[in-house]
């Protein structure tokens, strides 16, 4: 078994870690019929349920401790024996983003241990794209793919064309045309080519399959689907971790296609499954905008399967009307004891307006939703003071800056005179007398 | 009425490789017959055993998810497209 190239381990780490893969292929999530670990993502033989890796987890078992995780890179690439790779991975920095102790926001809402799971700084694009991206791209180059590709709500395109860069892939990726200036020019520096499709999302991602029939490309979120969402799953081990290696009671995440939501919970049973943490119960709570809510909607009205929508709502990077995990997203909400609500445009950009006030985290509007939702539930007693409560927040607000424009206050143009800043601070603190900021 | 059906690439052993077919049908139920009637075993891929299309699959009247038509009774005319696609997350 060789060694990792130890330009990409520090230290003592290099003898913790061996490169030999420790999965063994694919099987239907449905139906459990097996699959070699090629570029596949749906059951073709069988009942077209999606793929999922399958481990030998006695080999993870026999491989990693939490001394030898703690030894590994700052990166997603620490768990790389819980991922999807066979050789070196395409290491751009991502991962282990900050746990942040949430105090003042806590206070703010009547919490007393409250999280929050900074992937605005994840890099290299600012999303927690970037650790399923990563992962798909190095397995789109095991696989011996040349040109990788995606369909996107603008995150993923971001993260997709910047690590294809750097990984000297050619790049094509879809966004529908109505995408935040800083999502499509985010991408475009990367110079891949960029399709702006006419129309939502989900006739993106349409598209997209149809387009991943004819052409022999990576598609991350099709055909590599399965490798791409086991990325995921590192949310999940980072805050065990960076919580001293438990489990917390709580968390809240948004929804999109339900991927994250399910991925999350698989890393949480995956080291309890290992013994690197202790089990005990987490509840899972997922957000949504109203304006695109087919899985609050479907849980609201005790539903497994999902009526799909036309996504009407500022949180377009979580817009998606026909979210392909949705059954199992509402299972886990069921299951763990958690909910799953949405809120409205207007909460949202006040929930990232309150992450930024109190917390100096500037997130776009899947993580004001997240906020949003997390005070709703506040609000409605779903969330015991007490318990250690993790919001996970996945992008970042400079992306999305069409969003708060107009819900910020204007910024004070003044002369370069003393007396003209003199009365600008007057009239300044005469308003913030006005309108006095809460004490949290 | 001609109506012209697109392939994905894992049912296409079914049509020797062809990633699109015409068929005759006025509705989507009529459609899924007349594609097993060309391709058979095609049909048990995609409907379970009540005849339903298997949840993981979506299916489109020009771009149109049928789930906002009349699902499997949505109707069809000459020169429609229809597209059957896994269902894909990503984001």
């Amino acid at each position: 078994m060789p060694l990792l190239a130890s330009s990409y381990y520090c230290g003592s780490s290099v003898t913790a870690t061996l490169s030999r893969s420790t999965f063994t292929g694919l099987r239907c999530k449905e139906c459990g019929h097996p699959y070699g670990a090629g570029a596949k993502h749906v059951c073709e033989d069988v009942c077209f349920g999606p793929l999922e890796v399958v481990y030998d987890y006695d080999l993870i078992k026999s491989r990693v401790s939490r001394a030898t995780i703690e030894a590994g890179p700052v990166s997603i690439w620490r768990y790389r024996e819980f991922l999807p790779i066979e050789g070196d991975p395409i290491d751009v920095g991502t991962g282990f983003t900050p746990l942040l102790k949430a105090n003042r926001l806590a206070k703010r809402l009547g919490l007393k241990n409250l999280y929050i799971k900074n992937d605005g700084v994840n890099m290299p694009t600012l999303s927690f794209k970037d650790r399923v991206v990563s992962v798909a791209l190095t397995r789109a180059k095991e696989l011996g793919f040349t040109t990788v590709s995606c369909a996107s709500t603008g995150n993923l395109a971001n993260s997709t064309a910047a690590i294809a860069a750097h990984a000297g892939l050619d790049c094509c990726v879809f966004i529908p045309s109505d995408l935040e200036l800083g999502k499509v020019l985010g991408t475009l520096i990367y110079n891949p080519t960029l399709m702006a499709v006419k129309g939502n999302y989900d006739q993106v991602n349409r598209l997209c399959s149809e387009v991943a029939n004819t052409y022999g490309w990576g598609f991350v979120n099709i055909n590599l689907r399965p490798y791409y969402s086991e990325g995921s799953k590192t949310l999940g081990y980072e805050v065990i971790e960076q919580l001293g290696w438990q489990l917390p009671d709580h968390i809240v995440a948004p929804l999109a296609s339900g991927s994250l939501f399910t991925k999350i919970r698989k890393g949480f049973d995956e080291f309890i499954k290992v013994g690197l943490v202790d089990e005990k119960p987490v509840r899972f709570s997922g957000a949504q905008a109203e304006g695109c809510s087919p899985i609050a909607q479907a849980f609201a009205e005790g539903r497994n399967f999902i009526t799909p929508v036309k996504p009407n709502t500022i949180a377009k990077s979580i817009a998606i009307g026909n979210p392909a995990d949705a059954p199992y997203a509402i299972d886990i909400a069921n299951r763990t004891g958690g909910t799953i609500a949405a809120v409205s445009d207007e909460e949202i950009v006040a929930g990232i307006q309150l992450l930024a006030e109190t917390e100096g985290v500037f997130t776009e509007t899947a993580g004001g939703t997240t906020i949003a939702v997390l005070k709703k539930l506040v609000e409605q007693g779903k969330i015991d003071p007490s318990e250690t409560t993790v919001a996970y927040i996945t992008g970042n607000g400079l992306k999305t800056l069409e969003a708060i424009t107009g819900a910020v206050a204007e910024p004070l143009t003044i002369e370069p005179q003393l007396a003209s800043f003199n009365a600008a601070w007057e009239r300044a603190q005469a308003l913030h007398r006005a309108n006095p900021k809460p004490l949290a | 009425m001609a109506v012209l059906v697109l392939i994905p690439t894992p049912l296409q052993k079914f049509t020797a490789d062809e990633s699109s077919a015409e068929v005759e049908a006025s509705s989507v139920n009529g459609l899924l017959q007349a594609l097993e009637g060309r391709y058979p075993g095609i049909l048990s891929r995609l409907c379970d055993e009540g005849g339903k299309l298997r949840r993981f699959l979506n299916v489109y009247v020009n771009s149109e998810d049928i789930r906002f038509l009349e699902n499997q009774e949505t109707p069809l005319k000459d020169g429609d497209e229809v597209s059957i696609v896994p269902a894909v997350a990503g984001g």
